[in-house]
């Protein structure tokens, strides 16, 4: 076994100084009637070139983004990610690393966390974030959940223009907890603002929207903020980190809780995971925030360091009191969201947001102008938008292939009445001419 | 010797934007844009040039210890290397650059991976069925004890609320079962470090939704009583829950499903040699018998024979939903996938035993200067008390732990298992040599003299790093949780 290193000998020599006439005496304390009697039935051992032709065959079995452009989005999306994030992520001394417990040799983790934090409240426009959360899903859960700790009420009211698939999870995070999900219904591709507002009230622990939501337009964030706010509710936006280029930071926006999903951040794109979810609230939720938090102290000389910090919150400390049973957090994402954040700069979110927002609405001139195909909604929206089709988006999809294009989603999957709808998405990656494509593809022509 | 924040470095006007020009026509924004959702200024980010940016972070890690850097016995953590192999499969465009999304047929590759992974979990640890959705290990408990009630519910066995866990468990087992509207009671342990039975029958009733264990557990201890555990467990009609955070003793050697588990998640950032990046992103991979297989997350990943593809099964009405979005961390999965494949059957069972082997070695190396509360072999891990005088001289386990960043080494876990006063806990794994196990002994040693002819010097201990002890008191009591310009404002 490669990665074991004791010889023979040593195996011989250290059993002598332990005691022990044989490997098997350290394991008597394991019952015979729970030994297992026959070896374990797994595939033999590969060399390294073995195993590195094997994942490269496996790994191509798949069709990737990199011989293929996608207008896909929905939550995952196909921002470019700059040589520098992965160089830097492949340092050892960052991913062969555990959570910094020891302050004096994890300052490396502690201060790139401190800045990942800083930075999420600079994009958010609030006071504080923690060290990240396992994906968007699960943050929007669990701010679900402080907002009720918060404000000792159980009713939490939500859009139905949130991704499904983060909604689900909530679902399965309040349902034991005694908690009523009441959720808002859709019209024309956002919240309706006239049913939401007869659902907020004072028993009301939460009101929460998507922004942009799923159908990748845009709500009006403040007058919900404002809604929630005159019934005593928090307001949790859930937010897109890429669109916050251009689009007023939901602290702007009356948001006491901001989470998302951050894998637009440098990070791949990997087939839905490992990706983070970012949690910033205001000042006075801090004691009821789940996860690490890093904290800037001074150390005995009074040099400025980083340590975990206000961790009577968590479950190492409190148990069954803690505000969540989170133990790790997603440090290599975040670590790789702060490198990009720290690349694109002032300048360059704007410049990525910007370039999706104009490749986004050039897409939808360009479709909607085609015979057949319509705008599923008027809305205003940034780098994703709906179209209605004559055809089954399935077939659609299936010639856009053929011209190494993968197409949209389409909504049916989750919004039955929505059923022959197609969800498409540009990000900055996307070419004038690769729009052009899609255009063609879905109007069934063929462009030579 | 510190490093400036990333914000007090650059230039205004400075950046590394590597974005390409717009090669479509432009609208203006306002028009596609209502006014009132538009950000006025640009968010404060900080202005740097790729070259500043790749020095920051490069002289930031230099901060860090890491398995590559130096022994790592955290206990109850394994922290063993991680192969350079498993970071080449991972990054492979065919895995990395996948939305999704896409259709199955475009994904077979992906889907076959995951569903391989979850079979040879199943054959590891005896279970039937595995669930790659989890994203660490506290969630897959968390999709554990939802399933348990699933369970209970749809057999009209509806009070079951109460979730027995021993009072050397991990935090995260009874934090799970309040995050699942359930109560944690917990038992001691009895004078040999193990389940006590009489305190274990004493708390089944009909109550009794599950009793979560590690085995072997905190302590390092094999459940030697583990079938009469599991009897007793399930004669008072509850479950009994796996925490297999310490998978890495019994690879080849036991199976949980074999012991009369009923559920197990498992690391694959312990066992399955992935890395713990810092603090993540971790997997905890869930795994059940069949008769909890119609209760797990939706999707589960099937495979048909006849068309020989495998496709996502979205179908499931008695599924307890979602714990998290798409299909978990695949890319972590594609790492351990890749671990399994070049350890094979055989070479699981050698982990194993070297991981108790090098246990075992290190704890007869110090048995006799620190204390060892529990007189036997141990497994892959074993709880050590200080020397004796240090009490007398001031000095406890944390000072221990710093003193050993002098030496190199990454201290040991320290003040868990709760139930041991002063412990530390330490945990080898198989990928450290003999060699430095005696190094790290002698470091010990030394310091456990150091402490009765020095005391001020582990006291004060560490001496070498790039900084000494923080104030952890100020930290929580005046949080500073970001970075601010100065004067501007407060602190937060």
């Amino acid at each position: 076994m490669r990665y074991v290193l004791n010889t023979g000998d040593d195996r011989r020599e250290m059993l002598q100084i332990i005691g022990a006439g044989d490997i098997e005496d350290l394991f008597s304390d394991v019952p015979p009637e729970v030994r297992l009697k026959k070896p374990l039935n797994l595939p033999g051992p590969m060399s390294e070139p073995d195993l590195r032709r094997h994942m490269r065959e496996i790994s191509a079995e798949n069709l990737n983004l990199d011989d293929y452009a996608s207008f896909l989005g929905a939550g995952a999306y196909d921002h470019y990610v700059p040589q520098i994030v992965d160089q830097l992520l492949l340092r050892s001394e960052f991913y062969t690393a555990y959570t910094p417990y020891q302050p004096e040799i994890s300052q490396g983790t502690l201060q790139a966390i401190f800045e990942y934090q800083s930075l999420i409240c600079a994009l958010t426009g609030m006071e504080v974030a923690n060290a990240s959360l396992y994906d968007g899903a699960s943050a929007l859960a669990e701010a679900a959940l402080m907002a009720c700790q918060h404000t000792g009420k159980k009713r939490v009211v939500y859009s139905g223009c949130i991704h499904p698939e983060y909604r689900l999870t909530v679902q399965t995070y309040l349902r034991y907890r005694g908690i009523e999900l009441v959720e808002a219904p859709e019209a024309g591709g956002i919240t309706d603002s006239q049913l939401l507002e007869g659902m907020v009230d004072s028993r009301t622990a939460a009101v929460i929207i998507q922004q942009p939501n799923f159908f990748g337009c845009l709500e009006d964030a403040p007058a919900a903020g404002e809604l929630a706010h005159r019934s005593g509710a928090l307001f949790i936006v859930m937010a897109d980190p890429v669109s916050l280029g251009i689009l007023k930071a939901p602290g702007d926006c009356g948001a006491d809780i901001v989470v998302g999903e951050g894998q637009g951040l440098g990070n791949q794109i990997s087939f839905g995971g490992p990706y983070l979810g970012f949690m910033a609230c205001s000042q006075k939720l801090v004691r009821r925030m789940p996860g690490r938090l890093v904290g800037q102290t001074v150390d005995k000389e009074g040099r400025r360091c980083f340590a975990l910090t206000l961790q009577a919150r968590e479950q190492h400390i409190r148990r069954d009191k803690a505000t969540s049973n989170i133990c790790s957090n997603e440090a290599m994402c975040a670590l790789a969201a702060a490198i990009h954040m720290t690349c694109l700069g002032k300048e360059g979110l704007r410049q990525v947001a910007g370039l999706s927002l104009q490749k986004a609405h050039y897409a939808h001139r360009l479709i909607t102008s085609l015979k057949g195909v319509e705008p599923s909604f008027s809305a205003p929206f940034f780098k994703e938008f709906a179209v209605r089709l004559t055809e089954d988006p399935a077939a659609v999809n299936q010639r856009l292939l053929k011209d190494k294009i993968i197409g949209g989603l389409d909504l049916g999957r989750f919004y039955p009445g929505y059923s022959g709808h197609m969800l498409l998405c540009c990000t900055e990656l996307r070419t004038g001419d690769e729009i052009s494509r899609l255009a063609a593809g879905i109007g069934g022509m063929k462009n030579d | 010797m510190t490093e400036p924040l990333i914000f007090e470095l650059g230039a205004p006007g400075r950046s590394s934007s590597f974005m390409p020009e717009c090669d479509v026509p432009v609208a203006p924004v306002e028009e596609m844009i209502p006014g009132g959702l538009l950000r006025r200024t640009p968010p404060p980010l900080p202005e740097v040039g790729e070259p500043e940016a790749a020095r920051h972070f490069t002289r930031l890690s230099a901060y860090n210890h890491g398995v590559d850097t130096g022994f790592y016995p955290l206990g109850s953590c394994t922290m063993k290397y991680n192969p350079k192999i498993n970071e080449f499969a991972a990054r492979l465009p065919g895995f990395a650059r996948l939305h999704p999304y896409q259709p199955e047929d475009q994904v077979q590759g992906a889907l076959e991976l995951i569903y391989r992974t979850g079979g040879y979990l199943g054959e590891i640890t005896g279970m039937d069925h595995f669930t790659l959705q989890p994203a660490a290990g506290a969630h897959g408990e968390f999709t554990g004890l939802l399933i348990i009630k699933a369970y209970h519910d749809s057999r009209g066995d509806t009070g079951r609320r109460k979730v027995i866990v021993p009072d050397s468990s991990h935090g995260t087992n009874p934090a799970t079962a309040a995050l699942c509207g359930m109560e944690a009671r917990q038992i001691k342990s009895n004078g040999r470090g193990l389940v006590d039975i009489d305190a274990l029958r004493g708390a089944l009733g009909e109550d009794t939704a599950a009793v979560m264990l590690t085995n072997p557990n905190t302590l390092g201890l094999f459940e030697k009583d583990i079938t009469v555990i599991a009897g007793l467990v399930h004669r008072a009609g509850g479950l009994l829950y796996c925490d297999g955070a310490n998978m890495n003793a019994i690879l080849g050697i036991t199976r949980p499903g074999d012991m009369g588990f009923d559920l197990i998640h498992l690391n694959l950032h312990k066992t399955f040699s992935t890395p713990h990046g810092g603090g993540g992103p971790g997997s905890g991979p869930l795994g059940v018998k069949s008769f909890l297989e119609p209760f797990l997350p939706t999707p589960v990943v099937a495979y048909s024979a006849e068309g020989g593809s495998y496709r996502l099964d979205c179908n499931r009405p008695l599924s307890i939903g979602r714990v998290r979005s798409f299909y978990g961390n695949f890319g972590v999965a594609v790492r351990a996938y890749t671990y399994i494949r070049a350890v094979g059957g055989e070479g699981m069972r050698e982990i194993s035993q070297n991981a108790v082997l090098n246990a075992n070695y290190l704890l007869a190396l110090l048995r006799g200067t620190y204390r060892a509360p529990f007189d036997r072999f141990c497994m892959h891990e074993f709880v050590a008390t200080p020397p004796a005088g240090f009490k007398e001289a001031g000095l406890h386990t944390v000072d221990i732990a710093k003193r050993l960043m002098d030496y190199g080494y990454h201290p040991p876990t320290v003040y868990f298992p709760l139930i041991v006063e002063e412990a530390l806990m330490v945990e080898p794994t198989e990928t450290e040599s003999r060699d430095t196990l005696d190094k790290f002994a002698e470091a010990m040693l030394k310091i456990a003299r150091e402490g009765l002819e020095e005391p001020r010097l582990v006291k004060e201990a560490p001496h070498s790093t790039p900084v000494s002890r923080p104030d952890e008191v100020t930290a929580a009591r005046k949080p500073v949780l970001r970075w601010q310009p100065a004067g501007g404002g407060g602190v937060v």
